[in-house]
């Protein structure tokens, strides 16, 4: 079989499992559901880049099979395959198109990221307070302290991180970003939530003995019931 | 009896012991000068490891030969006195020869190994199920940490060992540059080693292996035998890396040009100048903690005016490109074993060869990508990023090029091969799963889950630990002068395929659903016990497949096979020694001529060999 046979073959058995895996990834959620609006790009970049890893891995998998099983030697056969040292434009081209396609990738996460970090109008602030292995969290404009945190559906929400004692981290799934709690700074997080629910914050840096079970109830409700919270939390306090 | 006392371990443990109770004592005294209670574990093993660690070279004789020549007397005593000794006692003895030492290296490798691995499987099993079982939680971060710790301590012992081994050999030298600097090098590592095991049951710490303060400060005394223990292990690095960069500059055959160097050489180059110089600063973070710990300086505390995140940078500046001195040694073995196996030239020689300092180079910029939610400053992520993502161009370039190499080839699918086909296929899940990370917002979700377990096993198996499977298997015949048993070989290949593709393949899963990483419970209303248990299984599966390297080794390194000087009819100039190579190598100095990978061009040879008048290369 010639050379463009085999070549012709690969392709085919390539484009059919990268055009499997790509479906796959674009209709299976490989994700918990998302809730925020900051979930959005970071889950349109999670399909865009399994779809263009699945086309590199099928490249990789397909040529390695059909090598060992087409191209293995007879037995018995001791001489020497043909002696081609290298191809200079399938080398320049294999160099070029990564190069391209990860800096393009670089550009959009950029891009991405950009949009998800800058401020937005009317931000609610919340100060969250990480220690060993609890998370508290205040209200300033409110006045109020709780152990939950409580969001209004589609309210900017500017969270500003402190710990008391080690690196702590936030993390709520379904919002998707994280960002560290380190003690002498504050960091800060921005989060949209736009899907009521109850969900979990986790810590997500390894801070000790209980880190496993350092959770906290998160729950995003209608502005009215949101409110309402506010109001019960004020009469306790 | 005799023998025993003579051995260097049996006075090096001996000199270790007496060093490290003449330190804990100074300390004992000083305190108790100083009014204070004679006895805190603390300062007194610091001080004790330092002096154990002098005992412990003192007893091998690994300052013997320097201290003697400034003491003005003669060198080469040490020789005479080792001939009366049987030849197996070299292995345990302060022996100057790199084969020696190699192989030193490789099973000590090996053992700290089968210390490390059922850590982790210990964690695999607590995680099959919710609830406190199994482990307590403090035992279980405990494992993780050792577990992660030791292992790495593993990777740069097994590539050490094959460093040493192969390199003088591949470039038809008689031995490195410095040899008894070699040794010292090996001679640093098992008391090393021993401070890691050690750690476990001082107390063990709860940090993870990156050991970040505060938490590393307030942390239990393993972690002060970590941080010193990894600090110590850190010399050999750097000696190491002063070494093999020197034999490699000055002590190539004559022809053997940089272009016709074997491809593993230049892994060898990238990686010894990453050794040499990045490893100071996870030697200097480590000792500030343990600074910190003992003498209270403030250098990452904020109530005493220090800075947290300084440490990460420190940190990660050095273990980021660890990561590529984990993993180039074993793209080199797979860049050496594909063309053998396929009877084909390596594809794209000089580009593969330049990929691994390009790798190197492009991996000395990328260390904050592990601190992307660490709250460094939001647009220092971005550069970050961009040179994370730079790097998937040489490693693309080395698949590329074995892929290509493979293709039209005459492929032999021996037992050497087979792991190499598996560390490719892993290694590529690895890296592409690396350039997802590298996208900032995409991180921000999946660091700190299982993902990135999974993503760092795949690259650490598909670079590390699967060629090195590959090369005990491919070069065992030459270090023993006998053949593995194939069989065995396909069993311990398809056992450990299987099992790791069980074993991290759902970790993806379940990061990506929101599992965090070293977390002792998870909660059972979330989608994971089903792919814990799996992973469960594969790690059994990976520890059943070494016990049939282990019983392969065993069984053949007196009864295999006889094997002939060059079994896999390779080009590379260890093939052309006997098997075993004899003391220095080669008699004559070979003649290179061009690469080793010259199969099916016609006319083409490697290198002549004055002593046979034979040649590697085509008749």
């Amino acid at each position: 079989m010639s050379t463009s046979r085999h070549a012709l073959i690969v392709t085919i058995a390539v484009v059919v499992l990268s055009i499997a895996l790509v479906l796959f990834f674009v209709n299976v959620p490989v994700v918990p559901k998302a809730a925020a609006t900051q979930a959005i790009p970071v889950d349109n970049l999670f399909v865009l880049m399994f779809s263009i890893a699945s086309v590199f891995f099928s490249i990789v998998v397909v040529v390695m099979l059909y090598s060992v099983i087409v191209f293995r030697s007879r037995p018995g056969d001791e001489e020497d395959g043909p002696g081609i040292r290298g191809i200079s434009w399938l080398e320049i081209t294999w160099s070029i198109i990564p190069l391209v396609i990860v800096m393009a990738l670089a550009v959009y996460g950029g891009l991405a990221l950009g949009s998800m970090v800058s401020s937005q109008p009317q931000e609610m602030e919340v100060k969250v307070v990480s220690a060993q292995w609890s998370w508290q969290f205040e209200y300033p404009q409110y006045g109020i302290t709780s152990s939950e945190l409580h969001l209004p559906v589609n309210q900017p929400v500017l969270l500003k991180l402190n710990a008391l004692d080690v690196v702590h981290s936030f993390w709520v799934p379904e919002f998707r970003i994280k960002q560290d709690a380190v003690p002498g700074i504050e960091t800060v997080l921005r989060i949209t939530p736009n899907q009521e629910g109850a969900y979990t914050v986790y810590c997500a840096e390894l801070c000790g003995l209980l880190h496993a079970y350092m959770t906290g109830p998160v729950v995003v409700a209608s502005q009215a019931e949101f409110d309402e919270w506010i109001r019960e939390q004020q009469e306790i306090d | 009896m005799r023998v025993f006392f003579a051995l260097g371990l049996v006075r090096a443990i001996i000199g270790g012991l007496i060093g490290a109770g003449i330190g804990m004592g100074l300390v004992a005294a000083i305190r108790l000068a100083a009014g204070l209670p004679a006895w805190n574990p603390a300062p007194a093993t610091m001080v004790g490891t330092f002096t154990g660690l002098l005992g412990f070279l003192i007893g091998v004789g690994a300052l013997s030969g320097w201290l003697r020549w400034v003491g003005g007397g003669k060198e080469d005593e040490q020789d005479a006195r080792k001939s009366r000794l049987p030849d197996w006692t070299r292995y345990f003895s302060f022996d100057t020869n790199h084969k020696v030492i190699g192989i030193q290296y490789m099973v000590t490798s090996l053992i700290f190994m089968f210390f490390a691995g059922p850590l982790g499987i210990a964690d695999r099993v607590k995680n099959m199920a919710p609830g406190p079982w199994v482990l307590d939680p403090g035992t279980y971060n405990s494992a993780i940490s050792v577990h992660g710790i030791t292992m790495l301590a593993v990777t740069l012992i097994g590539i050490s060992g094959m460093m040493n081994y192969l390199l003088p050999l591949m470039i038809g030298a008689r031995d490195m540059a410095f040899p008894r600097l070699n040794a010292f090098s090996y001679w640093v590592i098992p008391p090393a080693g021993i401070l890691l095991v050690l750690s476990f049951f001082v107390g063990g710490h709860d940090t993870g292996w990156t050991a970040y303060p505060p938490l590393s400060v307030k942390a239990p005394l393993g972690m002060q035998f970590m941080l010193l223990g990894f600090y110590i292990a850190g010399l050999s690095s750097i000696l190491g890396g002063v070494n093999l960069i020197t034999t490699i500059f000055k002590m190539r055959a004559p022809g053997m040009g940089f272009f016709r160097m074997p491809v593993f050489v230049w892994s060898t180059l990238a990686t010894a100048f990453l050794q040499m110089t990045f490893t100071q600063f996870v030697g200097m973070a480590f000792l500030m903690v343990a600074l910190e710990r003992v003498l209270g300086f403030g250098f990452f505390a904020p109530e005493k005016g220090g800075n947290v995140i300084l440490y990460q940078h420190l940190f990660w500046f050095y273990s980021h490109p660890a990561v590529y001195i984990f993993v180039i040694p074993g793209l080199g073995v797979i860049s050496e074993i594909v063309p053998v196996f396929s009877r084909k030239p390596l594809f794209g020689y000089k580009a593969v060869a330049i990929s691994s300092p390009g790798i190197a180079l492009g991996g000395s910029f990328v260390w904050g990508h592990h601190m992307f939610a660490a709250g460094i400053e939001d647009w220092l992520r971005i550069p970050f990023m961009f040179t994370t993502l730079l790097v998937a161009v040489p490693t693309g370039v080395k698949v590329f090029g074995w892929l290509s190499t493979m293709w039209l080839g005459k492929l032999r699918l021996a037992t050497p091969f087979l792991f190499v086909l598996t560390a490719i296929v892993v290694f590529v899940v690895g890296g592409l799963t690396g350039v997802v990370q590298g996208i900032v917002p995409a991180d921000l979700h999946i660091t700190d889950t299982y993902w990135i377990v999974a993503h760092f096993h795949s690259t650490l198996f598909g670079g590390f630990v699967f060629p090195m499977m590959a090369a005990i298997y491919y070069w065992f015949p030459k270090v023993t002068g006998r053949m593995l048993r194939e069989s065995l070989g396909k069993i311990h290949w398809a056992l450990m395929s299987l099992g790791f593709l069980l074993l991290y393949g759902p970790m993806f899963v379940v990061g990506l659903l929101g599992m965090r990483r070293r977390i002792y419970d998870f909660d059972p209303s979330q989608p994971f016990q089903s792919w814990n248990i799996a992973s469960a299984i594969g790690s059994g599966l990976v520890a059943i497949s070494m016990l049939f390297l282990v019983a392969n080794i065993l069984l053949s390194v007196r009864r295999g096979a006889l094997a002939p000087d060059n079994p896999w009819r390779s080009r590379t100039l260890e093939w052309q020694v006997a098997s075993p190579p004899p003391e220095d190598n080669f008699e004559e100095l070979p003649q290179v001529h061009d690469d080793p990978y010259g199969y099916g061009v016609a006319g083409s040879v490697h290198a002549v060999l004055p002593e046979t008048g034979g040649h590697t290369g085509n008749r």
